[in-house]
């Protein structure tokens, strides 16, 4: 029997003359993503798309599995082809949904009849299709309320489908479709859940690192790789760049007040990073702040930092309380990684007392001490690229 | 790069060569099973009893006392859950110490979970539990004192005598556990005189492969077995013995000089180490005078342990922060000790064996020298 997953892709089919260029991309995505486990055809046809394993045994529940972290599907399933003829229909349907319906006591048949055609109406086909499997399974009893599962007959252009219930997909946009953009990481909760929300509206990531080794070791590097290779499960492959930043650090310590260590700290980081992202190509720079979690995200010491960025820095949780940044951090399971306690380069040099509402002019006289512009260059020269794969692991292995 | 230099050896040391020769003898000629009746079997249970006597050697003890096991969390989950739950009926009080190994102290979060009295004493300045705090916390209804000989961060020695002579003294029906992970094999230990019932150690801080140890249970003692099955070890550890690490346990103890001829010159390290620390700036000493000469704790005031770590990890110098089992976690043993949260967060742990020199710690004192010169200190609180 002939199986296939179906891609409902929610809210590209509100777009308007550009949505093919949605619906490629989105199948750019998963041709990706399923690339590991076997060659497939893709379809599309009314805002739905057809995968179609090209081998017999392909790995469904690990095909599906995938699916679950695509941005761009609103919802999927898999499910069984039919001819467009009720009588395969019929004779399709007991065997192909057998266990399904042994491990439940109601249901209902729900007819999707997008090729008008077809000679039974929806109803008709509910009606026999439903008295089939009544007729197969006799401990089944039809519940048009609440049923334990709907089944699902569609009648479309190329072939018919029975399906049983959908798989909720990630939603957004497909990754790239609203271009490419850098988000700073530090090894925190907040960061990667902002990534992560930001690859969901279509943004393909870059990814920017500061280290101070030795006052930060090996591993506060290899959680923020960590972290990357969860998030790149959904935004796909992201490139990572690790800015050393010890000097600047030292020099910050040397030459600026305490109090306005870590703003221009802060300050330095968006220099460099909205060059080196304007660099590769990025339009926006992405950061995990939240409005007053520390001392260094009041609207003042936001203002200070973004007045430096030469690019829009987008701050998806600005609005969010850290609980509901942690609901989503465990969704997307970074919460574990996050919480391992290593010294990152936002710890290493905290002030006694921040100074939280710097008025303007401020921050630039803390800063005149600073050699800014080689100080700036040495970093971006010094910064080592690498690639965040989702699915390259086991380094270590013998 | 010269030479690592390893001065972790609390949280683990280097397989010695019998150790691994020991090893690979029964991996790859004497590999049978010692509870099988055929000659390979027999090969075997030959061998693990040279090595159960190798052990009860060391303690001064029966071979019989000895049980083998995973290693140092077995063991110490096995005595503190297995006499609790023996002396349940005839007590609810339990005794040990607030600066415990994990193994002991989470066991000891369950069993209080579980309706248990539990009394941590916390030590003095020196990271000691005074002796007298054992004679006034140690009642009649006491059923189970648990306290380690030496303290894995700062190498404190506690009074574990003391322990025995409160529970002989108050007429308890306890019995007394002794997490010596860190002491045998370093310190004489003859488990009659120190008046244990329950003795736990493990084989990988000793020179052997991880994943061995053994608890010493006193003759005529009973506890419920941890581990049941086929009957081994006398029905108190089943499971096929785990020879390999048995074996490597057995090489580590051959080539194990005697713990009181050894004394001497790791005395003399401590104090050299002692002297070339505490002349640079910044540098407190937290290990106590008169500790286990393994063991030495000092803070570098101003910098972050961590940070401390990693640079010294340049220099290719193994050091830790504390005990390896919590790492990133300020230290509950120094705080316990009454120390300073910024000291704590500034600890370094120097942990020595047989093999550490004076060239090794000479190289660490200007190591260190040079970072406190080089890198910046944190803003502390």
């Amino acid at each position: 029997m002939k199986e296939i997953i179906l891609i409902k892709d929610g809210e590209i089919a509100l777009k308007g003359l550009n949505r093919c260029n949605f619906e490629s991309a989105l199948a750019g995505s998963i041709r990706r993503r399923l690339k590991p486990l076997g060659e497939v055809e893709i379809r599309k046809a009314q805002s739905t798309l057809y995968i179609e394993p090209k081998q017999e045994d392909y790995d469904f529940e690990e095909a599906l599995n995938r699916m679950k972290k695509i941005f761009g599907i609103a919802a999927f399933s898999r499910a069984c082809v039919c001819e467009k003829d009720i009588t395969d229909i019929l004779a399709k349907a007991p065997v192909y949904l057998k266990e399904t319906m042994e491990s439940i006591r109601t249901f209902k048949v729900e007819a999707k009849r997008a090729d008008k055609r077809f000679p039974l109406k929806s109803p008709e086909i509910c009606a026999q299709v439903g008295e089939a499997l009544l007729n197969a399974f006799p401990h089944l009893s039809v519940d048009v309320h609440h049923p334990d599962e709907i089944i699902t007959v569609e009648v479309r252009d190329y072939a018919a489908y029975i399906r049983g219930g959908q798989i909720r997909g990630a939603g957004g946009l497909p990754v790239g479709t609203s271009g490419h953009a850098a988000v700073l990481i530090s090894g925190g909760i907040d960061s990667p859940v902002a990534a992560w929300t930001m690859a969901k509206r279509g943004l393909m990531l870059d990814a920017i690192h500061f280290a101070s080794p030795p006052y930060t070791g090996p591993r506060a590097e290899q959680k923020v790789r960590d972290l990357l290779g969860k998030v790149s499960q959904y935004s796909g492959v992201i490139r990572l760049a690790v800015v050393p930043f010890t000097e600047i650090q030292e020099q910050i310590g040397e030459h600026c007040p305490e109090e306005y260590f870590t703003l221009v700290m802060r300050r330095m980081m968006m220099r460099i990073s909205s060059r080196i992202a304007a660099q590769h190509g990025c339009l926006a720079l992405i950061t995990g702040e939240s409005l007053g979690q520390v001392a260094s995200q009041t609207l003042p010491a936001i203002a200070a930092t973004d007045a430096v960025s030469t690019l829009p820095v987008l701050r998806p949780l600005i609005g969010n309380d850290k609980e509901e940044i942690v609901a989503i951090s465990r969704k997307i399971d970074t919460f574990d990684i996050s919480i391992l306690p290593y010294e990152d380069c936002c710890t290493v040099f905290t002030p006694r007392h921040p100074h939280t509402r710097p008025k303007p002019g401020q921050c630039e006289a803390a800063e005149e001490g600073l050699d800014m512009e080689p100080l700036i260059e040495r970093a971006i020269a010094g910064t080592v690229y690498s690639y965040i794969d989702p699915f390259v692991k086991g380094e270590t292995d013998p | 790069m010269e030479p690592l230099i390893y001065l972790d050896n609390s949280a683990t040391t280097k397989p010695c060569e019998t150790a691994i020769a020991y090893l690979n003898r029964v991996l790859s000629s004497a590999w049978g099973n010692p509870s099988s009746r055929h000659r390979l079997g027999l090969e075997s249970e030959r061998f693990l009893r040279e090595a159960r006597q190798a052990v009860a050697a060391r303690l001064h003890c029966r071979e019989e006392e000895i049980i083998f096991t995973a290693g140092g969390t077995e063991g110490n989950n096995t005595a503190v859950f297995g006499a609790a739950m023996k002396g349940r009926k005839r007590g609810n009080r339990i005794v040990t110490t607030a600066i415990e190994h994990p193994s002991v102290a989470v066991a000891m979060d369950r069993l209080e979970q579980q309706g248990f009295e539990v009394i941590r004493l916390k030590p003095e300045k020196n990271g000691s539990i005074s002796p007298e705090q054992f004679f006034s916390a140690v009642t009649p209804e006491t059923v189970l004192v648990s306290v380690m000989l030496v303290n894995n961060e700062t190498g404190a020695i506690q009074p574990v005598r003391a322990a025995a002579d409160a529970i002989r003294q108050s007429g308890a029906p306890a019995l007394l556990h002794c997490d010596a992970v860190q002491a045998f094999g370093k310190m004489p230990i003859a488990v009659e005189k120190l008046g244990v019932d329950l003795l736990t150690a493990s084989g990988h801080k000793i020179h052997a492969v991880k994943g061995i140890g053994f608890l010493y249970l006193r003759k005529g003692v009973q506890i419920p077995a941890y581990l049941v099955g086929g009957g081994q070890e006398s029905g108190r550890r089943s499971g096929t013995e785990p020879m390999p690490g048995i074996a490597s346990l057995y090489g580590a103890l051959k080539e194990l000089p005697e713990e009181k001829n050894q004394l001497p010159r790791m005395q003399e390290l401590w104090y050299y180490a002692r002297d070339r620390f505490t002349a640079l700036p910044g540098v407190e000493m937290n290990s106590p005078e008169g500790c286990l000469p393994y063991i030495f704790n000092m803070s570098v005031m101003g910098y972050r342990s961590e940070t401390l770590l990693n640079a010294l990890d340049q220099y290719g110098i193994c050091v830790s922060s504390g005990s390896a089992c919590a790492k990133g976690k300020g230290s509950t043993v120094l705080l316990e000790s009454g120390l300073l949260p910024r000291r704590v967060d500034s600890a370094l742990r120097l942990s020595f064996s047989r093999e550490t020199t004076k060239e090794e710690i000479d190289r660490t004192a200007d190591a260190l020298g040079e970072i406190i010169k080089t890198m910046r200190k944190a803003y502390t609180k």
